[in-house]
């Protein structure tokens, strides 16, 4: 599969279709994958899609300025619909663009890994469902499932919704209750339900990683680094107030976030961040009907968008 | 800092009956920048004004607070008066502590402690408040009407008559409305066409009045003195201008089984129609749904007829867009389904009939030539049972919680008039409570009682059945005998309750006029403004508003084009200066303001913008254009980044009323 991805990335490259490729590179460790460019064919001798290309690469387009050169992307089926909704907000500039659409059966978390006793990652091979770790002590088998990354645990689709060319084919939507999380925490008490995530958000370092992985945040300037906002480099009256910063980034996405669960993969404080993202997703296919941003990149979120039949609770009546 | 002046009403004892306005003036007179604090008996008086100039010449004050009213009431007194001490207007905030507090409380120390908090919360904005100018805006000297029944008709008239051009967009093929179809008109008794059908070619005639019949409002963007709307002329299949109304197509039309709407259904009318003798205007309409030439492709009679040619088609729907000052809604009423009431039969047997359907019963016009037949068997019927309230003052699922207002007078009138031209017929009435306020409208009631002898009884019906002899049974309480009445009756009529048309939901949204829960469109001020609604240029005529009868209804469209004409002589209107403003250095260009704006007052443009490097790099940015903005605020929120923000209701203001609240 990477040798198929490569060598057509290679010919991109070398027949001056794309002037740069974005893709993945592997770092220090075996497992620690990260995000890479590539501008030249020799480069990509360091390209790397295999188990742990967790990452989500669409929000590096925002930065391409592209007027004159088209640059490829490498693209998992949920990382599209990231994509789609930047070309939705005018963030990125579909021309200058070349989708390789990937194929991707879930990717492998190394920190569950970690947790249950599995260090010195030096392999990993995939088969079915289950998987076979080369570590320096040794080799293990795992239940793939134990292992996959909380965002793939709950995958919404395996299906590339734009591209300009498949490696492989593309997948269905798949039928997993995403919000079995959600729904827990709907089922709590109020108090219990403020006491987990006072709980869970005290542990926020302000690393601001979520909002530097989360392709919704592309603002020019987010409202937390902004002086004149009033909320940028403020200190904080109380505890509680630094918790707001997840809530108000949970309201800006709400309605463009696609589910992608960058935020959650990067949290190095393990806070479960995309369930409040979900809560929105959940609650406006509860409001205004089953709603996937970025599953296109035309049809505008119920939130921006106004109907003559949208529902005012207040006003509509049971059973009318 | 601003140098900030606070001025505490206490409106009489509305504010200090339950505010300590000295503690208040008091204590706000602590907070920082306030450099003038006083209360005073009427802040909005002559003395009170004056009060304020001289504070703002003697402690050259660069900012107001005034705690009183709503400022729906009395913010432009308090403006005005500051602008004439040389304060910009829009340096002057209103702390809402009567409304919003002194009213709400019983409790005086609660009361007075909430309206420091308000007060607060007023200092803390004005200390961000920037001075503002308003601009002015062209009015465009035309007037829509939508709706073209005897309210939408008057309206027009009026403002025609003013020397205004209007436009009546009406969804039927034909103007007239509800009261085409009455008979007799309460209480006079005079025939309802014949006073309605002049106004009609009046409306038809009149060099000022444009008709769009068979058409309906597609959207509408701008606003007041700038409306632009888009209007959906339906396809009639039928060329306006060849079609002379002779009506040789509606005899000819093989299809002849479809319902006549006109007449409720109480008969047919053919595939190609004229609603009734007297449409405007007189063009023939074909039915798509039912046309066998436009289904089947297999018929073309109608053109074949014609003698002048005006069958077409290949005809269209339409779309023209028109500028307008102002909008007259007038959308009117419909009677709420009856099948919903099992009680009532009014599914089970063609006897049991509406009130409009009596009305088509006993019209010259309708479909037994103004004979009171049954509609079962063409029989007369010798007894009649009149119920009114049907799902009025309802409490239930399928009724109404309103009086409709109108059925009281209407149905006396029906029992009058049946006594009077059957005098062999027992009528019997069954009420709640007889309402009949209005000029000589209880002498109408008392006459139906006492000359003509009709059986008023006060009391519900509570279940009418069809019996197998074609009679129906009807089972009612006597409240005041306090026994059961059995009635055997040949007809039914069911006053039932009236509704805003269907169409107006979502017209209400088009105009972002605001509607109440029973899709009544509501009014700027219940008193003292009831014929504008609260979005500024959109004004309200007839039922749309509230049930009303015709006098009422004529009254309103009157008063409601004089709003209108004293809109449309003015030459310029004075804008709004909140308005929204987009900084461009933050502005992401996604367009999720463009998609809100409800004015269409947003566009984007590419520009170029200097990046670290010194390069250029084009980026997508919002601007506003200041003369659509009103100023609602829905692109602040919906703007991610911040850049979109309101003058004079900024985000760092709001944040600052909220962070005083919250002190």
């Amino acid at each position: 599969m990477q040798e198929m991805i490569k060598s057509k990335l290679a010919e991109l490259l070398s027949t001056g279709a794309v002037t740069k490729v974005i893709g993945w590179k592997r770092g220090e460790n075996f497992y620690d994958v990260s995000p890479a460019a590539f501008e030249s064919v020799e480069s990509l001798a360091d390209f790397v899609y295999d188990d742990f290309c967790g990452a989500n690469l669409s929000k590096f387009l925002v930065k391409e300025p592209g007027k004159e050169s088209k640059v490829a992307v490498v693209l998992k089926p949920c990382d599209t619909f990231s994509l789609n909704q930047l070309i939705k907000e005018n963030r990125v500039n579909r021309e200058n663009i070349f989708v390789l659409g990937v194929p991707c059966e879930g990717k492998l978390s190394e920190e569950k890994m970690r947790v249950m006793g599995i260090v010195g990652l030096t392999g990993c091979k995939v088969e079915g469902d289950k998987v076979t770790v080369e570590t320096l002590y040794g080799t293990e088998t795992l239940d793939k499932n134990d292992v996959l990354l909380t965002k793939c645990a709950t995958c919404h689709s395996k299906k590339h919704v734009i591209f300009d060319e498949l490696i492989g084919e593309t997948g269905e939507d798949s039928d997993v209750d995403r919000f079995v999380g959600v729904a827990e925490l709907e089922a709590m008490s109020e108090d219990e339900r403020y006491e987990f995530w006072r709980n869970e958000l005290s542990r926020c370092i302000r690393c601001n990683a979520c909002r530097n992985a989360c392709p919704a945040c592309t603002c020019e300037k987010c409202v937390f680094d902004n002086d004149a906002s009033g909320v940028a480099a403020k200190s904080n009256a109380n505890s509680f107030e630094e918790n707001m910063f997840h809530i108000i980034r949970a309201y800006h996405v709400a309605g463009r976030c696609t589910d992608c669960g960058e935020c959650s993969r990067v949290c190095p404080q393990h806070i479960p961040l995309h369930l409040l993202n979900r809560k929105f997703i959940k609650d406006i296919n509860t409001f205004y009907g089953d709603f996937q941003a970025g599953a296109d990149a035309e049809s505008e979120h119920p939130l921006v968008h106004f109907t003559e039949n949208d529902p005012e609770p207040s006003i509509v009546k049971e059973g009318k | 800092m601003q140098r900030i002046g606070v001025f505490v009403c206490h409106c009489g004892t509305n504010i200090a009956g339950t505010v300590d306005v000295k503690t208040v003036a008091e204590m706000l007179g602590k907070e920082p920048g306030v450099v003038f604090s006083t209360d005073y008996q009427y802040m909005c008086s002559e003395a009170g004004q004056t009060l304020i100039q001289d504070a703002i010449k003697e402690h050259n004050l660069g900012g107001v607070v005034i705690c009183s009213c709503s400022p729906r009431m009395h913010e432009q007194t308090f403006r005005k008066a500051c602008a004439k001490a040389g304060l910009n207007p829009y340096m002057v905030e209103v702390a809402n502590i009567r409304e919003q507090c002194s009213w709400i409380h019983k409790d005086v120390a609660e009361g007075t402690e909430k309206a420091v908090i308000l007060g607060r919360a007023a200092i803390a904005k004005v200390h961000l408040n920037a001075p503002l100018t308003a601009g002015e805006s062209p009015v465009v000297k035309r007037a829509l009407v939508i709706g073209g029944g005897i309210a939408g008709m008057q309206t027009a008239l009026d403002i025609a008559d003013a020397g205004f051009e209007v436009d009546i967009v009406e969804k039927n093929a034909t103007i007239g409305g509800k009261m085409a179809q009455i008979d007799k008109t309460f209480p006079t008794l005079d025939c309802s066409a014949c006073i309605l059908t002049p106004k009609m070619v009046d409306c038809a005639q009149h060099e000022k009045i444009n008709i769009y019949a068979y058409s309906e409002v597609e959207d509408v963007k701008g606003f007041v003195g700038n409306f632009s709307v888009a209007i959906r002329k339906k396809a009639r299949y039928v060329d306006e201008t060849k079609c002379t109304g002779c009506g040789i197509c509606t005899e000819k039309c093989p299809v002849k089984n479809i319902p006549n709407e006109f007449n409720m259904g109480m008969d047919n009318r053919r595939s190609i129609y004229i609603p009734f003798a007297q449409a405007v205007p007189k063009i023939a309409t074909i039915d798509p749904n039912t046309c066998n030439k436009l289904k089947t492709g297999k018929c073309g009679v109608c053109s074949k007829v014609c003698g002048a040619g005006a069958i077409d088609y290949t005809q269209k729907d339409e779309i023209i867009r028109r500028e307008y000052g102002a909008i007259v809604v007038a959308t009117g009423f419909n009677m709420i389904d009856m099948t919903k009431f099992d009680e009532f039969g009014y599914a089970q047997s063609k006897d049991v009939i509406t009130s409009l359907e009596f009305e088509r019963l006993t019209n010259a016009a309708g479909p037994t030539g103004g004979t009171l037949l049954r509609p079962s068997d063409g029989k007369h019927p010798h007894t009649i049972v009149f119920v009114q309230c049907c799902g009025s003052r309802s409490t239930t699922e399928n009724g109404k919680p309103y009086c409709s207002k109108i059925c009281c007078m209407y149905t006396a009138k029906h029992a009058m008039l049946t006594r009077e031209k059957y005098p062999d017929t027992d009528v019997y009435v069954f009420y709640i409570d007889v309402r009949t306020p209005g000029k000589n409208f209880d002498e109408f009631y008392r006459r139906a009682v006492e000359q003509y002898g009709v059986h008023y009884v006060k009391g519900m019906v509570g279940k009418v059945a069809p019996r197998a002899d074609g009679t129906l049974h009807v089972q009612a309480s006597d409240l005041l005998a306090g026994e059961q009445l059995h009635i055997d009756a040949d007809l039914v009529v069911l006053a039932g309750a009236i509704e805003p048309d269907k169409s107006a939901r979502g017209l209400a949204t088009k105009l972002t006029a605001s509607m109440d829960t029973n899709d009544f469109f509501t009014e700027a001020h219940p008193k003292l403004r009831p014929v504008e609604s609260p979005t500024a240029g959109v004004f309200l005529s007839g039922v749309c508003q509230g049930p009303k009868d015709i006098p009422e209804t004529v009254a309103q469209a009157g008063a409601a084009a004089s709003k209108v004409i004293g809109l449309l002589v003015k030459d310029k209107l004075t804008c709004n200066p909140c308005v929204a403003q987009s900084d461009e250095l933050l502005c992401n260009g996604c367009s999720g303001c463009e998609h809100v704006c409800p004015y269409g007052a947003i566009t984007y443009e590419t520009k170029e913008f200097m990046q670290f490097d010194r390069s250029m790099k084009p980026r997508r940015v919002a601007s506003v254009n200041p003369a659509v903005c009103q100023g609602c605020g829905a692109c602040t929120v919906t703007c991610p980044s911040g850049a979109m923000d309101l003058k004079g209701f900024s985000n760092r203001q709001i944040m600052a009323e909220v962070d005083a609240i919250c002190k």
